[in-house]
């Protein structure tokens, strides 16, 4: 008989990235740790969501079962081990905050080709062929495998579940474990999983003018730029702009403007806008 | 007349304080901002002046029209210089004239304060050891770094 399927979601991640919190993403107007609690209920008998010491208090976190990490800075092995550690009798489907396109089907097909008698189930990845740790059902008895690893100094549960004994399974949605840590990729997966058809007016790039001033043009480069992009506000253009120029500064010190006067950063962008991100003046 | 502008050459300052006559005004005030040797522990050797011209007018404009509101006077003229400038020149002007002295002191001292933290206007120091920074900006990098220094990350990639 297998061990009771208990849930759990990543979310002490620091999105290194992304540099925004991936639970907090939304896509068609819900935030992704909310999607990811939704999807596994039917398939989980409880849920919890795996979280740092210092995020008790984060208000979307507080409506879940929080688990904390017993050692901290191991990455996602830190949540798991925390889990088995936590309810050693029950197996669990762990999951990472960052697959907006995981699916029912996909859960489904994880539970009825598992295998207890393995240390965990996992598809294999599309990408390197090996175990993708972090949608996959892991036994009670993993925890001899991951206390092993984790003494041994060693915190990557994929290597982890490469040398063990695993039941790989063959992904039948390619795109269903595709996961998110760029702005651009953010911006790509929002527009393709918000209803409507294709030529939804959020799955379009549209073209923006930008305008780089001081320490922000030295960063960028350039003066000037021409984008196409799927950012809909100058808030999420400036993400996808750091990341892709390697911008220092933050938004909180800077300030916006749209077509040469100052704007709101979450104001709608159109277009054919010009974007100005203005640094810190020193003007006189 | 155009209250707020720009120069890209020294400016002529009989001429400014010329356009601000008025036989109502019994009072006249004037800030000279200029260029300083130091700033933070260092020797500047030089500085250089650019703006986001079309909106720094703009807001220029708003100031200005602001404090003739506020402080109930006639006239307001304020030039910044773009460019490189020397040590001892002047960077920004700002004059005003009012029937009475107090209100000429205070639109005055407004609009040079309001100008200093709205404007977009962005000043490059040339240190004496051939360095350069952005003033006001190459700190809020290094903060923004210190910010974000990541211990450990959820993140697996493929």
């Amino acid at each position: 008989m297998s061990a009771p399927l208990y849930g759990l979601v990543l979310t002490g991640g620091r999105s290194r990235r992304m540099q925004r919190d991936k639970a907090a993403l939304e896509y068609a107007g819900q935030p992704q740790l909310a999607r990811a609690m939704e999807l596994i209920a039917p398939f989980v008998s409880r849920r919890f969501i795996s979280i740092r010491s210092d995020q008790h208090h984060d208000p979307q976190r507080a409506a879940y079962e929080g688990i904390v990490d017993l050692l901290p800075d191991l990455g996602p092995l830190s949540g798991i081990h925390a889990a088995l550690h936590a309810h050693s009798q029950a197996a669990w489907l762990v999951l990472a905050c960052d697959l907006p396109f995981l699916d029912a089907a996909t859960l489904q097909q994880l539970i009825a080709e598992r295998d207890p008698q393995s240390i965990a189930s996992a598809f294999r990845s599309s990408f390197d062929g090996k175990p993708e740790p972090l949608c996959a059902i892991w036994e009670p008895h993993s925890i001899t495998t991951v206390d092993a690893s984790v003494a041994s100094g060693s915190n990557c549960p994929r290597s982890l579940l490469s040398q063990g004994a695993v039941r790989l399974l063959q992904l039948r949605n390619p795109r269903a474990l595709d996961n998110i840590n760029t702005a651009e990729e953010y911006l790509a997966a929002r527009g393709a999983l918000t209803p409507g058809t294709r030529m939804d007016a959020t799955n379009e790039a549209i073209s923006l003018h930008v305008q780089y001033f001081a320490v922000l043009r030295d960063q960028a480069g350039r003066s000037e730029e021409t984008v196409a992009t799927e950012a809909r506000t100058p808030r999420e253009l400036y993400e996808v702009l750091r990341q892709r120029h390697g911008l220092k500064l933050l938004p909180e010190q800077l300030r916006v403007a749209v077509n040469d006067d100052f704007a709101d950063w979450n104001r709608p962008l159109r277009a054919g806008d010009s974007v100005v991100f203005l640094p810190p003046v020193a003007g006189g | 007349m155009i209250a707020f502008r720009f120069s890209k050459d020294a400016v002529d300052l009989a001429t400014l304080r010329a356009e601000l006559a008025d036989p109502a005004c019994g009072g006249f005030a004037a800030f000279e901002g200029w260029v300083r040797n130091h700033n933070e522990g260092r020797s500047v050797q030089r500085l250089e002046y650019e703006a986001y011209e079309t909106l720094a007018l703009r807001e220029g404009a708003r100031i200005i029209e602001e404090a003739r509101q506020r402080f109930a006077v006639p006239h307001i003229l304020c030039v910044h210089r773009l460019g490189e400038l020397q040590i001892g020149e002047l960077a920004v002007w700002v004059g005003v004239s009012a029937p009475h002295r107090d209100e000429a002191f205070r639109a005055c001292r407004y609009v040079i304060d309001e100008v200093k933290h709205r404007v977009p206007i962005w000043k490059k120091e040339h240190y004496l050891d051939g360095d350069s920074g952005w003033v006001n900006c190459e700190r809020c990098a290094a903060e923004a770094a210190h910010a974000h220094h990541p211990s450990h990350d959820h993140a697996h990639s493929r």
